[in-house]
């Protein structure tokens, strides 16, 4: 073989083998670093306006590479069940500086922010900092409004501030009708689980975010589960009072007339019947937000 | 073995915006040239000279056929040792003086310390810039860097030297001590192949030529015919056209204009024409022993039409 | 060979000099002096922190411009202006005249950042009075940005060889640019789906990971690099750049030059 071809023969060889052999370490060395080595880096920064003026004009493209980075933050730590995730504040405040008309970071950011851990950061006073901040930002945008009294709601119990998020939001100019029902909802009937059915419902409808649909559908499960266990309960009551003793078997409901069949929870398996006419799921692991009837 | 020995080399160049087209730039070429022979490869601007020694140095890579030096393949790094390279208006590192690209070349073309310490003094002094001292090249004229492109190609005393347009941007001067130059080479038993389309020169220096047109080889001629002090053929011119009769068979060339006839033969027939003609009582005008310059043979060679004529 | 390699590695690093590349450093002096004042203007006990960065930045992207702008003509330039011709009618083989380039401009980048490095380590002296231990840990930073130049120039003459000059700075730059932000490539690769994903990973692989080699924000706050890191990095960097090389050997091989 000439030597061009030799040359040739050569250089494809080192070609493949090296670049496959460097694309290997360059796995390697992630595996070193972490995979979000990069980011706690970045979290050295003085400050979002340095970053801002540092990005010469770039900074909304900055702002979707943190929230990409956000997300895969708290992603990452989501499936590595943790129970503390304190970067994930500071990097959306970041990315609402850089951006601060990205509202999917508002959105979906506060409700990572404000669920209970380990399903979220359980910071809902932070989350309701970084709405706020949205909607100082984005006047014009109802939708935040509806998150805002989401969470004053659902993980801050304050039935009070929910009501004036919704009534804020609903006098927005292309509002839907339904704010203002939420609104009369949250004066009347805080507490009753048909509200927050309603809203994680709506939760589910809208949301853009994977992981919080998945949340929304668990919530939503655990509720019904709830309810029906409340009317489970109910029933055997009803049994106590005609028969002087609690049932022991759904049968005993069956035949006393109190049930048509054996109830089944929302996944197909059947609820268990305890002690003194009490209730509970077979594999409460299913139902991870039950309200009521968990073992103690 | 041939010193250079060129088979059915081609170059094809892709033109056109979708690279369709091909435009020959050499049309198959063989040609062999002899160890220590002075070769001038001519022809007009653009025939094609160029590609030929740019496929022979591996600039670029033929479309068809090979070459060889002194054996062994052109493309063989191996060989280049034993060659040398002017190229046509040269370029040199602007920011090196002479000594340092002559060291640097040497360098790559395999030589010692020593022998670049020694060559390199010697050599700026044979090609007359033994005063340029530490000067970057930026600062040379025309002139002064073809003199360094001599240079270059003959620092690693090679075998065979290639010269493409040696004389191109010097003075009188300076073409008359390249010429000195290149003579002086041929003494040492050089092979110079060298491609210029200056006749004169060619015919000075050149042993053999050949003549190349529109990428095709034209002919192959030995200069020392065009110079032969024997004429072959002879021109001559008498009145009487009715002369003309007898002698038509000796003629190898006639032109009748009214009365005056102008005919070509053979030296050798010469004499037994001027006979026949005082038989036949014709007045001769003039006797002209016809030198074929190379200039001729160059003019012949282009003008002829190829085998294959584009019909228009 | 190396007689070949070394001429021509050397005969590159001379015409870098020559060209005067090397006053990047009086401005990158200039550069320190001039702001170090100013850091403890702007943040009180953070002077340190401010000229670690800066100054090593600094040092990380002088460097790359100048491999964008002398390695975008190491090829071209030579075949433009004809330079080539009586190189190669030289024994000097196609590939020995690439990695001649290569290591000729790898050497003047090395060169620039060790004197960049002496200066730095002189302007800590002067300003933050005195070193410590873990300021040792300053030339990993520095080592780890000799690795990105490695890569760079790799890609640069890359380029050289095929493309003219102006694209090749651009297509340069835009991997450096990319390279950088490496991890948010795959980031985005993890969060998107179908034939995007597959395109941006693959991206994220191709382009050469910056990010991994930037370990200025680590040294400042004093934290270690690990070995492992360390011996990872370099043998990365090493075989990607062998590869990249090895490509541009391969298509300046088959050239056909004006």
């Amino acid at each position: 073989m000439n030597t061009r071809g030799k040359v040739t023969v050569i250089c494809s060889v080192l070609l493949a083998v090296l670049f496959a052999g460097s694309i290997m370490l360059r796995q390697q060395v992630e595996k070193v670093r972490g995979t979000q080595a990069t980011l706690e880096d970045t979290l050295y920064l003085p400050s979002s306006k340095t970053l801002r003026r540092m990005s010469l004009g770039y900074s909304s493209l900055l702002g979707d590479i943190y929230w990409t980075r956000a997300v895969q933050y708290f992603g990452d730590r989501h499936l590595r069940g943790a129970r503390n995730y304190e970067l994930l504040y500071p990097l959306l405040d970041i990315t609402t500086d850089l951006d601060p008309h990205l509202i999917v970071s508002y959105e979906t950011g506060s409700i990572f922010l404000s669920q209970r851990s380990p399903e979220g950061a359980g910071q809902p006073d932070k989350a309701v900092t970084l709405v706020e901040k949205g909607i100082r930002e984005n006047p014009e945008y109802w939708r935040l409004y509806f998150t805002l009294g989401f969470i004053h709601y659902m993980d801050r119990h304050d039935f009070k501030a929910a009501q004036q998020a919704f009534e804020k939001g609903s006098e927005i100019h292309g509002a839907l009708p339904w704010m203002k029902v939420m609104a009369a909802r949250m004066a009347e009937k805080g507490d009753d689980p048909g509200t927050a059915t309603y809203l994680w419902k709506t939760i589910y409808d809208t949301t853009a975010d994977k992981s919080i649909k998945e949340s929304a559908a668990k919530h939503l499960i655990s509720l019904r589960a709830d309810l029906d266990m409340d009317e489970l309960e109910k029933r055997a009551q009803a049994y106590h009072e005609r028969f002087k003793a609690f049932p022991e078997t759904w049968q005993d409901l069956v035949r006393a007339g109190l049930l048509r069949g054996i109830p089944i929870d929302p996944n197909g398996t059947p609820y268990k019947l305890g002690p003194a006419g009490t209730v509970q799921a077979e594999d409460p692991k299913q139902f991870p937000y039950l309200e009521r009837h968990v073992a103690k | 073995m041939h010193a250079i020995e060129i088979e059915d080399l081609s170059k094809d160049y892709a033109v056109g915006f979708w690279k369709k087209r091909l435009r020959p730039a050499l049309k198959p070429l063989n040609l062999n040239v002899e160890a220590g022979e002075t070769f001038g490869f001519l022809g007009p601007n653009g025939a094609g000279k160029t590609t030929t020694l740019k496929l022979l140095m591996g600039i670029i890579f033929p479309t068809s056929g090979s070459a060889k030096i002194l054996g062994k393949d052109c493309l063989d790094p191996e060989v280049k040792q034993k060659i040398g390279f002017l190229p046509e208006q040269p370029y040199f590192y602007d920011y090196l003086s002479a000594p340092e690209l002559l060291d640097y070349y040497g360098r790559l073309s395999g030589m010692s310390a020593t022998e670049r310490k020694e060559r390199i003094v010697k050599l700026l002094d044979r090609v007359g810039l033994s005063d340029v001292g530490s000067k970057h090249l930026r600062k040379f004229s025309k002139g002064m860097l073809q003199r360094v492109g001599i240079a270059q190609a003959i620092i690693h005393d090679p075998q065979v030297v290639f010269l493409d347009e040696p004389m191109s941007g010097l003075d009188p001067v300076g073409r008359y001590e390249v010429r000195e130059l290149i003579q002086a080479l041929k003494d040492e038993g050089k092979t110079i192949f060298f491609s210029t389309h200056i006749l004169s020169d060619a015919e000075a220096l050149c042993d053999r030529v050949a003549v190349i047109h529109k990428g095709e080889l034209r002919g192959v001629g030995v200069v020392n015919d065009f110079r032969s002090s024997i004429a072959e053929q002879t021109e001559v011119i008498w009145l009487s056209a009715g002369a003309l009769a007898a002698v038509t068979n000796l003629l190898t060339d006639t032109h009748v204009t009214g009365d005056t006839v102008r005919g070509t033969v053979k030296s050798a027939d010469l004499d037994r024409l001027l006979e026949k003609l005082r038989q036949q009582g014709a007045r001769l005008i003039s006797v002209t022993p016809i030198h074929r310059t190379l200039e001729d043979y160059f003019m012949s060679k282009t003008r002829e039409e190829t085998k294959e004529t584009v019909s228009l | 060979m190396t007689a070949r390699l070394s001429a021509i590695t050397l005969n590159t690093f001379r015409e870098a000099i020559r060209d005067r590349i090397l006053y990047n450093l009086v401005l990158f002096v200039l550069f320190l002096l001039a702001s170090a004042p100013l850091f403890s203007q702007i943040s009180i006990g953070l002077e340190k922190q401010m000229l670690v960065n800066v100054g090593l930045s600094s040092i990380s992207l002088f460097g790359v411009i100048i491999a964008i702008f002398i390695g975008i003509g190491l090829v071209s330039k030579e075949i433009e202006k004809k330079t080539l011709y009586t190189i190669l009618s030289r024994p000097v083989r196609r590939w020995e005249f690439i990695a001649g380039k290569y290591f000729g401009l790898l050497l003047t980048l090395a060169v620039n950042a060790a004197l960049m490095t002496v200066g730095f380590y002189g302007a800590l002296l002067i300003f933050i009075h005195g070193l410590k231990r873990a300021d040792a840990m300053l030339l990993v930073a520095v080592y780890f940005i000799l690795l990105q130049f490695m890569m760079m120039v790799a890609l640069t003459l890359l380029f050289s060889t095929f493309s003219s000059p102006i694209f090749s700075a651009i297509f340069a730059f835009a991997l450096f640019v990319i390279g950088t932000f490496g991890e948010d490539l795959k980031n985005f690769a993890a969060i998107s789906q179908g034939a995007m994903k597959w395109l941006a990973m693959a991206t994220a692989y191709i382009v050469p990971n910056f990010a991994s080699l930037n370990v200025i924000s680590r040294v400042v706050h004093e934290q270690n690099v690990g070995g492992n890191l360390i011996i990872f990095n370099t043998l990365y960097a090493l075989l990607y750049s062998v590869a990249i090389t090895a490509a541009a050997v391969l298509i300046f091989e088959r050239r056909n030059l004006k």
